[in-house]
């Protein structure tokens, strides 16, 4: 456990970090075979929603730019054309709203 | 805001910047960002600020636009943007800031550090030592829900009830019933779990914010993604994180869970009121942010 917490502190974190699925039987440690890319979605769901905002004389920030058309945009175009729309899947399992 | 760009602007270059840290932090050789420029640091007191140049002919405002619309380019910028951070972070804690914060000059960057210093001293004081972990639920792949009609709509008996008819009709459709409420019941079972899931990592972690489920056919992961949560930890108990999120992958029958990370506390980085951050980050995610869908009604 404290190796696990040292690997990923004192080394710098490159493209790659642990990324896992956690199972029976598949306690978690990071190993070579447990890494992959980082996932492109993970990385949005953090970049254009987390990240602190600043206001002034900015260029721009994302702040300013309509979010849901780049998520809409960019859903989309990942999809491909064989999938008429990504928002047809209903969120029926999606949890419900938490206190 | 952005007025045409001259001649002259057309060569001149922007300030892109990353994040902030403590000044006098020396950033890692050969670190390059988002437009292949060596990464800088720009002071202001005790505070510097992580910063690239790019070229104002991409950044300014309609390219910039058009550029974050465009997958491919968004993604290059976010994978670059991230690099940056993390790679920081492996050194000192980071504020990171929002993809594509962009200045006309470094002096627009003083001012900004200026002008919110308290802010962002605080917000390093608070997330100084913390990674940030995220954990994803999925329905498992077997297990994954059948087309079934959209929550609400389709749930009970309804319209889909049987009305009198011949018997091997009358059979098909209570077995389809029987299977429909067996999948409703599964799914409000790995429902509870992510709740179980989510509240017990909640309580584990200094704060915890939820991301927006993820839509499979984009993550590209089996199943159907049920929670997808941001937990903030001190580095010392990453370990113990982690063997928590292994200890409750062990009880989730049909629910499979990821772990990612370390991460630079992207999901932390907006300061807030300690205890209005939890509430209204659980509540504000929940409300439905799926767009409304353009298409054909």
């Amino acid at each position: 456990m404290t190796d696990h917490t040292t690997d990923h502190t004192t080394e710098p974190m490159t493209d790659r970090m642990t990324d896992h699925a956690v199972r029976r039987q598949a306690p978690i440690a990071p190993s070579p075979q447990g890494e992959r890319r980082i996932a492109l979605v993970d990385l949005l769901d953090r970049l254009l929603a987390g990240g602190a905002v600043i206001a002034g004389d900015l260029v721009l920030s994302i702040a300013d730019v309509d979010l849901v058309r780049i998520d809409l945009r960019a859903l989309i175009s990942s999809v491909g054309d064989r999938v008429p729309s990504p928002f047809a899947t209903p969120g029926a399992a999606r949890p419900e709203p938490l206190p | 805001m952005t007025e045409p760009l001259s001649e002259s602007d057309r060569r001149r270059n922007y300030a892109y910047v990353y994040g902030v840290v403590r000044a006098g932090f020396g950033v890692p050789d050969r670190l390059i960002g988002v437009a292949g420029a060596p990464v800088g640091t720009v002071a202001e007191g005790s505070l510097a600020a992580l910063v690239s140049a790019v070229p104002a002919v991409d950044f300014e405002e309609a390219a910039l636009r058009a550029h974050l619309e465009d997958l491919r380019r968004l993604e290059r910028v976010a994978r670059a943007h991230r690099g940056v951070v993390d790679t920081v972070a492996a050194g000192t804690c980071v504020l990171p800031l929002r993809l594509a914060t962009v200045y006309r000059d470094e002096r627009g960057v003083r001012r900004a550090l200026a002008s919110r210093f308290e802010d962002f001293a605080s917000a390093l004081a608070r997330l100084n030592g913390r990674f940030e972990w995220g954990v994803k639920a999925y329905t498992d792949e077997g297990e994954a829900p059948a087309p079934v009609p959209a929550a609400g709509a389709g749930a009970g008996i309804g319209p889909g009830s049987p009305a009198p008819a011949a018997d091997s009709g009358r059979d098909f459709l209570r077995r389809r019933l029987a299977h429909r409420r067996a999948e409703e019941e599964s799914q409000r079972h790995a429902a509870a779990f992510a709740h179980t899931v989510h509240d017990a990592l909640d309580r584990f972690a200094e704060h915890s914010t939820l991301h927006r489920p993820q839509d499979s056919r984009l993550s590209a992961a089996p199943g159907h993604n049920i929670l997808n949560g941001a937990y903030l930890v001190p580095r010392e108990e990453a370990g113990a994180f982690a063997g928590l999120v292994g200890e409750l992958a062990e009880r989730a029958p049909g629910v499979r869970l990821e772990l990612t990370g370390p991460w630079a506390p992207y999901s932390f980085a907006n300061p807030a009121a300690p205890e209005d951050e939890r509430a209204s980050a659980h509540t504000a995610r929940e409300a439905p942010r799926r767009p409304e869908t353009p298409g054909p009604a």
